[in-house]
């Protein structure tokens, strides 16, 4: 459809002027040329470069890569463990989120645009300001946290601290990708299994739920990415205790500033790795759901 | 008959009413717990310091510079990714050329890489033994531990914010407008200006307020590349990091000691962040 569009100048028109119409198509295709030469060279040298040099340097010397990233001391719990959380994370916001999604495009109350509004911070706040006030709120000099400590729950420097962060960072992601395709969605089908009989469970078990689901699995595919790499949320929370709190971003770090960074590199290769699966996977999932609603 | 159809009705709607009431509650009580009281946390965190140490803080050099840093990168940052990020967009939206699906998925992969892999990156491209560092350190250009690499990083990973606010605009408006404006004898940058941009402003707006606030608090891939030279490649970022690792080393169980004057001065400095990061 666009390539026609763009072409079209050059097709001529019924009832419009002799104009110059060889020289609009140069002009058509010069610029054309000119627009994607740019996009491919900006994509090219910024994205696609690097990228080849991480698979290039990490994947080039093979299984010995791998090796190395798993002997690295505390790579392997960290790796783990940053899996394991980011798995989490993902799974509480999926459900989280799309209630989240489904009440801020369904109901109407008192407060719901502020609610949708702060949905949207974590996008606006610093990631390390998120560690910085979850240490404000939870830390033990804190009400919140002298409480939580008394009864013997430890958030800072623990898992559930790296969690907490985790889920905020990554909430927006999943509510942006569930509400776009519930504000499309047509209520009369609702209406319709409703009248049927059918109860509220069931209609969104058969009638919503299939349509959000492409929906879904992206917002979670790309929170649990997100939950994968983050480091400034986590790194002031989590204490960095390896084998407990040491996630595998922040254990990247701590190789290059030790001057290690061939560890370094077999770490961060086994984690993009991952992270480059998963964007396969949304954008498989993304194509085919534009597919089914259109 | 006529009750047992008008009693379902009745607590029909007293049911819609709880059940309505109670997803909203489970919504907001999500939000106000997960999001909101943070926030009240580090006002609280900030505030008790009282005014005094926010001006003590914010007037020393280093911090200073830390903010004037963030702000060069940053303004760097949003122009060029806001320029070519529409370039990419209309191209995306309007071109069709094989690979260009494939375009669009590198668009999106900044969005899925941890910044501490981007920072690796260009380590592994300027640093020692890089496939760049032999050219750039002939001509005695700095990269790492400099300006230029930490742009990159930032830039890199702001990519994906403008062009997906942009491209779901441009596919929605279709070409009819700029036909019309070019059938009417307007130039294409004419058409660009006038029709164009005046239609996707409020998505590339957007695009430009989250990539602003990306790269204003973007740490882990500038943490790996400037290695935070206190001032002369230490951002703002870094410094609040800086403030808290001096007063507490990782690996400790224990909060060490002199934890709450951390506690306070990070907390402020925080604050402050906060404040120039929410657009």
């Amino acid at each position: 459809m666009s390539a026609q569009t763009l072409e079209r100048p050059s097709v001529p028109r019924p009832g419009g002027g002799a104009g110059p119409r060889p020289w609009v198509t140069v002009r058509t295709a010069m610029a054309r040329w000119g627009l994607r030469g740019t996009a491919l060279l900006y994509l090219g040298l910024m994205i696609v470069l690097p990228t080849v040099v991480v698979v290039a340097r990490g994947f080039g010397s093979g299984v010995s890569a791998f090796r190395d990233a798993l002997t690295t001391p505390g790579a392997q719990e960290a790796i783990v463990l940053t899996v394991v959380l980011a798995a989490v994370t993902a799974l509480i916001n999926v459900v989280f989120g799309t209630e989240l999604a489904y009440v801020l495009v369904r109901y109407r109350f008192p407060g719901r645009r502020l609610l949708s509004t702060i949905v949207d911070i974590p996008f606006a706040i610093p990631t390390l300001v998120t560690g910085v006030m979850l240490r404000a709120l939870y830390g033990p000099i804190s009400p919140v946290g002298a409480f939580l400590g008394r009864h013997g729950i430890q958030v800072i420097f623990a898992q559930l601290g790296i969690l907490l962060a985790l889920l905020f960072v990554t909430l927006p992601l999943v509510v942006r990708a569930v509400q776009p395709v519930l504000l499309e969605l047509d209520e009369t089908e609702e209406e319709a299994a409703r009248v049927l009989g059918a109860s509220r469970w069931l209609t969104f078990r058969r009638v919503v739920f299939p349509k959000l689901r492409p929906g879904i699995v992206a917002g979670g595919l790309l929170a649990f990415a997100r939950a994968l790499g983050e480091f400034g949320a986590v790194v002031i929370v989590s204490g960095n205790i390896i084998g407990k709190t040491l996630t595998a971003p922040v254990l990247i770090t701590q190789l290059i500033n030790g001057g290690k960074p061939e560890d370094a590199a077999a770490v961060a290769t086994l984690l993009f790795g991952l992270s480059f699966v998963l964007v396969l996977v949304t954008e498989r999932l993304l194509a085919t759901g534009r597919k089914e609603t259109s | 008959m006529s009750t047992e159809l008008r009693t379902p009705r009745l607590s029909g709607s007293a049911r819609r009413l709880l059940v309505h009431g109670g997803f909203t509650a489970i919504a907001i009580l999500y939000v106000g717990v997960l999001v909101v009281a943070p926030l009240i946390g580090i006002a609280w965190a900030a505030l008790r310091g009282g005014l005094s140490t926010w001006t003590a803080t914010l007037s020393q050099p280093d911090v200073v510079h830390a903010y004037v840093l963030t702000g060069i990168i940053t303004a760097i940052t949003v122009v060029v990714s806001s320029v070519l990020g529409v370039v990419v967009a209309l191209v995306v939206a309007r071109d069709r050329f094989p690979g260009r699906s494939l375009m669009s998925a590198f668009v999106d992969l900044p969005l899925a890489v941890s910044p501490v892999i981007v920072g690796v990156m260009a380590v592994l491209l300027f640093g020692r033994g890089g496939w760049f560092e032999p050219w750039f350190s002939a001509r005695g250009i700095q990269i790492l531990f400099a300006l230029p690499s930490m742009v990159l990083v930032t830039m890199f990973i702001c990519i994906p914010f403008v062009i997906r606010e942009v491209v779901p605009v441009l596919q929605e408006l279709g070409v009819s407008e700029e036909e019309a404006a070019s059938t009417l004898g307007a130039s294409s940058w004419q058409t660009f200006l006038r029709v164009t941009l005046k239609n996707i402003r409020w998505g590339l707006l957007y695009g430009i307020a989250l990539t602003t606030a990306r790269a204003i608090g973007e740490i882990g891939a500038v943490l790996i590349v400037s290695g935070s030279i206190t001032g002369k490649t230490e951002t703002a970022t870094l410094y609040i990091l800086r403030a808290f690792d001096q007063n507490h080393r990782p690996g400790l169980d224990r909060p060490a000691r002199g934890y709450r004057g951390v506690q306070a001065a990070g907390g402020e400095e925080a604050a402050d962040m906060t404040c120039g990061g929410i657009r």
